[in-house]
């Protein structure tokens, strides 16, 4: 079953410059498809597109059946509800100034008047916050924490925990072990791989490291200025038709 | 802990001290007034025009025989009453000017910042002057031109701490889930504002007593009788050689408050500042 399609998507910043260049791809219930490419080549930008931060300028987002630029504000709202994020910088992405609970709960809040969650079943919000921070195997302490308090690793685990607290259907992840240290970095990719094999998302797993998405990633794409050059699968990797710039990227790692 | 963070523990505990002191004194010299002496702050009595301390009249009187202690009390309720209307004034239009601008961007927030700026471009004092000159002098025109010099500030601050903040990815997370931009500003943005606001606003708060006081002074803002403390010193001045202590009181008193106000502004930025050291 498809989650998400995404047909000839064009987006530019300037003019006679595209930053995606008519990219169609799907994504697979239960699956994790890797994006990999180097800096500048339109990955995060198809991320930023996908999420809604960016308007495109051609193609269509599908959920659904549904085209996404045609959905209502009751289809937009189930689409935000299933499509989470994790960025990059885990320090930006948590408001310094909120303690660790408050973070955790904002997409619950936003979202818990139409949220059916089979995996988490909590009496109190302090519950809740607990079963996460469980879930991402932080120590139950943290929730009265402040993020500066925390290590680089504990702050992406609280956002992976936001991320997947309302049980989305896809989790677009943008490099989010790109600012990591080489431990923690293992450490998040493990979490991430147990968490699809109890959760049952799928995972958009953006990165310049094609290590770490070959060790989570049951797909690959490559993408090279803007434009899609290859999508295979994992077992396919050393095939001998991979496209010539795929195997250069082999030949780095 | 080195040795100089030892010594700001120091200095933080002496602020604390300093505080409490003189809380303490205002306290003591409102419950004697209030419960040994009656005097009516406006009640002149020439014949006892000038005295020197009695237990009737603990800081003696003034030119006019008035009780300078009550007088003192009631120019307290009256100088802070006064800055802290200005103040919240200055805020209530400030800062949801400043939000709008830094949320909505483009001509709204160029129109919004020129306004700031043309404000901005004369001193505070000056425009004081200049709308005292034009409306009349009088406590509700020098309350007006305060509020209309100090607003500019929270408008601006506020605006800037919107624009880092909302460049930053947590407000783009909330905004991929669909919060709206009441509820970012409430529950994301108002708690980085909430702090910068009071501290500016408690360091403010000290300077607008200072030009409510230097402006009465000069005899453009509260008018004789009232007690306000920049009256009270522009009313003794002719008897300043002969009985000092009648200007030294409410100086004291300035300094006192705007003093306090400070050590205040301090104390809210360290409160407020989460990333301070956590104490062993």
């Amino acid at each position: 079953m498809t989650v998400i399609e995404i047909h000839n998507l064009k987006k530019s910043y300037n003019p006679g410059k595209l930053a995606v260049n008519d990219v169609s791809l799907s994504i697979q219930k239960g699956e994790s498809l890797g994006l990999v490419g180097e800096s500048g080549c339109g990955k995060s930008t198809l991320a930023h597109c996908l999420l809604g931060v960016e308007k495109m300028d051609a193609g269509s987002i599908v959920y659904n059946e549904e085209p996404i630029a045609h959905a209502n504000r009751k289809q937009l709202r189930n689409y935000r509800r299933n499509v989470q994020t994790v960025f990059q910088n885990p320090t930006a992405s948590l408001n310094p100034k909120l303690k660790i609970r408050d973070s955790l709960l904002d997409p619950y809040l936003q979202f818990k008047d139409d949220l059916q969650l089979k995996h988490f079943h909590f009496t109190s919000k302090q519950d809740f916050v607990q079963q996460l921070l469980e879930t991402v195997e932080l120590p139950k302490g943290l929730a009265d924490r402040y993020p500066h308090e925390l290590s680089g690793g504990q702050k992406q685990r609280v956002t992976i925990a936001r991320a997947i607290s309302i049980e989305p259907k896809l989790i677009v992840l943008d490099e989010p072990t790109a600012s990591l240290d080489v431990l923690s970095q293992g450490a998040i990719l493990e979490l991430l791989g147990s968490l699809q094999q109890t959760l049952g998302m799928s995972y958009l797993f953006i990165s310049h490291d094609l290590a770490a998405v070959y060790q989570l990633c049951q797909r690959i794409a490559v993408m090279k200025d803007g434009e899609l050059l290859d999508v295979f699968r994992k077992e396919e990797i050393y095939d001998s038709n991979r496209h010539d710039y795929t195997k250069e990227l082999i030949d780095i790692f | 802990m080195s040795v100089l963070a030892l010594s700001q523990k120091r200095i933080k505990k002496a602020k604390v001290w300093l505080i409490s002191i003189i809380l303490l004194i205002v306290l003591a010299a409102v419950a004697y007034t209030f419960l040994y002496l009656k005097h009516d702050a406006n009640m002149t009595d020439v014949g006892n025009r000038l005295a020197s301390p009695t237990q009737a009249h603990p800081l003696g009187t003034d030119h006019l025989g008035r009780d300078v202690l009550t007088r003192l009390l009631l120019g307290f309720r009256l100088t802070v009453g006064y800055s802290l209307i200005a103040l919240a004034a200055a805020v209530i239009i400030g800062v949801p000017f400043g939000l709008i601008a830094g949320l909505r961007g483009g001509w709204i927030d160029r129109l919004f910042m020129r306004i700031a700026d043309g404000f901005l471009a004369f001193p505070d004092t000056v425009i004081a002057i200049v709308l005292s000159g034009l409306l009349g002098p009088g406590i509700g025109n020098l309350l007006f031109a305060i509020v209309l010099v100090k607003w500019v500030n929270y408008a601006r601050m506020v605006r800037s701490t919107v624009l880092t903040e909302v460049r930053k990815d947590y407000v783009t997370i909330a905004r991929i889930n669909g919060l709206s931009t009441f509820t970012i500003m409430r529950k994301h943005l108002l708690p980085h504002i909430i702090g910068n606001v009071l501290v500016l606003a408690s360091l403010d708060f000290g300077k607008i007593i200072l030009l409510i006081s230097s402006l009465s002074y000069i005899g453009l803002g509260a008018q004789p009788p009232t007690p306000e403390w920049g009256a009270m010193l522009n009313e003794s001045r002719p008897y300043f050689q002969a009985n000092p202590e009648m200007m030294v009181y409410p100086g004291l008193a300035i300094v006192a408050v705007v003093l306090v106000a400070n050590v205040l502004g301090d104390y809210l930025r360290d409160k407020f500042d989460v990333k301070k050291e956590v104490q062993p």
